[in-house]
């Protein structure tokens, strides 16, 4: 009798230990914030050398080609903003676990307006803030979400050139390394 | 034998021939026993064989989303989407998502229900446009007081393809003529496009002109010398395809080929793939897609010449095996079926009046409109290597909504202003558009006045 209260004790504790380790906050892995931070790298390098190596150098500088938001009708090069939200759909497409964005205060185009509390919040934060990025927490639908915004500046004469002279464009005085708008990584968190 | 015996016996052998008769129809290419309901012309064809849609009896959602872009995707990627589902998956989205969970094609198409089903398949209400747009008023003016089921009228939007409807395109083509003065129909370049075509049997079959006596039907095979006559004068004798280049097929365990007396599309795809996938993708061809069996004009629900019920439509059954006569292919065999208004309007319509100048040789090449001028429209197609024209055998590829003509046929020839109208008006489509369009389409107009507006307020705070 008594060897089967010890067995019983036994597995009791065990079973505390078990479950005891599973309710550990203990978060292991990578941040979100530095996946967030590490995937704006990568981003911020690709646009700057498709913008200055391709867009600026063939179209501004070399005029050997134009670059065109109708770039297949115009049989032209796809504009950097263009390209980044192609690269975005793709992502999308393919199921990966973030979603990214380019949004502004003065958008071309007015879906690409913040409209979120956080975008709103993070677009003006960054263009107050030069070299500053925001972080936020937010919920969309049922999903919780880490939220990172990070500034997108004028890197060539094409994008200032571009959103100047554009008919749709909000604002016509950017200069070159100003902030032109932002950056939005999102990536799930707890729900 | 109780009674209470008997009753199991008879419910043990009313079960085995329902499941079995239930079975039996599962298995077989009639499924309509478990049809929940009539589904749309776009689909109606392939209704009885339910694993066309329903690929997978688990899955649910993804099952059938994966069914839509198997067929559609390629489509819709071509005609750059405005609303791509990475749209709605984009967790900004997350409260339009909440309204219109646009992410699954059944969200606006949903299949078996022919009470909610309007045109194009789409099952939601005609002012769907308002959950995500409501406030475009803000920044369109000229679009105040619209009603939302006039978003989609003809000449304005279409939710997928508006490539020949956005703003810049509308700029581009003001003011244009309603009849151009240099028509634009693209010449077939297939000889010269040779090299794009990678599985062209170029080394067995040189593109060099045959004659009569070099034909190369095994001695065995009977053949009428009207078939012969037939296929001499045709382009494939001139471009070196003999006879065993259709009539044979690679039999494995000889390791050797073999002659075929009646070659189907799976031999015409070897050397004319874009255009047999054309053909299998379009109502004429999709059931043979699914292997069911060929599409015949008595399961048409448009109307057809009742002589031409039970013909069964395969590459032959337009091109004529042998002949391969394309002129027969562009009007005669289409008008050989096809006895709805439209079509029977064509042969006194000026479209035909310029096609039969064409093929009497009292007007250029490129000059005449046939029934595949405009539903099978010669268009440049991307081998990966490069262009070539092609005929595109799908004639619904630009058909629904019909502004996806404007810029694959019409601009050809027309103006885009007159093009839009002339699309927008039924009646000028039914009588074969004879007359001038009754309506205008303010597109072009209302694109004009905002840009001039905008610059009017330019020049105002310019000299503020």
């Amino acid at each position: 009798m008594k060897t089967r209260q010890n067995l019983t004790i036994l597995l009791l504790g065990i079973s505390a230990l078990v479950l005891g380790a599973c309710g550990e906050t203990k978060t292991t892995g990578i941040q979100p914030k530095d996946m967030a931070d590490a995937l704006h790298k990568v981003m911020e390098s690709d646009r700057t050398v498709y913008t200055k190596y391709i867009v600026n150098r063939l179209a501004v500088q070399e005029k050997v080609i134009k670059a065109s938001e109708h770039w297949k009708d115009d049989k032209a090069l796809v504009l950097p903003a263009q390209m980044f939200r192609y690269g975005a759909e793709m992502v999308a497409e393919k199921g990966a676990n973030f979603s990214y964005s380019l949004l502004s205060l003065w958008p071309v185009n007015k879906q690409n307006s913040p409209k979120t509390d956080a975008e709103k919040t993070g677009l003006k934060f960054i263009s107050d803030n030069p070299g500053k990025n925001y972080y936020a927490e937010e919920k969309l639908g049922d999903q919780n979400y880490f939220t990172a915004i990070y500034a997108d500046t004028a890197v060539a004469k094409a994008c200032i050139s571009c959103h100047n002279d554009h008919k749709d464009s909000p604002r016509t005085d950017f200069k070159m390394g100003e902030v032109m708008g932002g950056v939005v990584i999102r990536i799930p968190i707890g729900s | 034998m109780s009674s209470k015996s008997i009753i199991w016996v008879y419910w043990l052998i009313s079960t085995l021939i329902i499941g079995g008769y239930l079975a039996y129809r599962l298995m077989s290419e009639d499924q309509a026993i478990f049809l929940p309901g009539k589904t749309s012309h776009g689909h109606y064809q392939i209704e009885l064989d339910c694993g066309a849609c329903h690929t997978d009896s688990f899955g649910g959602g993804q099952v059938l989303q994966e069914a839509c872009m198997s067929c559609h995707g390629k489509e819709l990627k071509n005609v750059d989407d405005s609303h791509p589902k990475s749209k709605f998956t984009d967790p900004r989205n997350a409260d339009r998502v909440a309204n219109l969970d646009a992410r699954k094609c059944v969200a606006c198409h949903v299949e078996h229900k022919p009470e909610i089903t309007s045109t194009m398949a789409v099952t939601v209400p005609e002012d769907v446009c308002v959950y995500c747009h409501m406030d475009i008023a803000e920044d369109r003016p000229s679009h105040a007081g619209m009603a939302f089921d006039t978003c989609a009228s003809a000449g304005c939007h279409n939710f997928h393809d508006n490539q020949g409807l956005y703003e810049d395109f509308l700029l581009k083509h003001t003011d244009e003529a309603d009849v151009k003065a240099e028509i634009k129909v693209k010449n077939r370049n297939y000889r010269e496009s040779i090299h794009l075509i990678s599985n062209y049997p170029l080394e067995a079959y040189p593109l060099s002109s045959l004659s009569l006596a070099e034909k190369d039907v095994p001695s065995k095979v009977k053949v009428d010398q009207k078939v012969l006559q037939e296929w001499n004068v045709t382009s494939h004798a001139k471009a070196g395809v003999n006879c065993t280049a259709c009539h044979s097929e690679f039999d494995k365990p000889a390791q050797t080929k073999k002659w075929i007396n009646n070659p189907d599309h799976s031999v015409c795809i070897s050397c004319h793939e874009a255009e047999t996938e054309g053909f299998l993708s379009g109502k004429h061809g999709m059931r043979l897609k699914q292997n069911m069996s060929a599409m015949t004009p008595a399961m048409a629900r448009l109307p057809m010449k009742p002589f031409s019920h039970d013909k069964e439509l395969n590459c032959t059954s337009c091109h004529s095996s042998h002949k391969f006569d394309t002129r027969h292919a562009a009007v005669e065999a289409c008008l050989s079926c096809h006895n709805d208004e439209h079509s029977l309007a064509y042969k006194s319509s000026k479209h035909y009046a310029l096609w039969y100048k064409e093929t009497n040789a009292q007007a250029e090449t490129g000059s005449g409109v046939s029934c595949t001028t405009c539903h099978m429209p010669r268009t440049l197609y991307n081998s990966g290597d490069g262009n070539r024209v092609i005929v595109q055998h799908n004639q619904n590829d630009n058909l629904r909504p019909n502004e996806k003509m404007l810029r694959t046929v019409c601009m050809d020839c027309h103006g885009l202003g007159f093009s839009i109208d002339a699309l927008a008006d039924e009646g000028l489509i039914k009588n074969n558009f004879k007359g001038r369009p009754k309506q205008h389409i303010k597109s072009i107009d209302m694109a004009k006045d905002r840009i001039k507006n905008k610059e009017l307020r330019q020049v105002g705070e310019g000299d503020k």
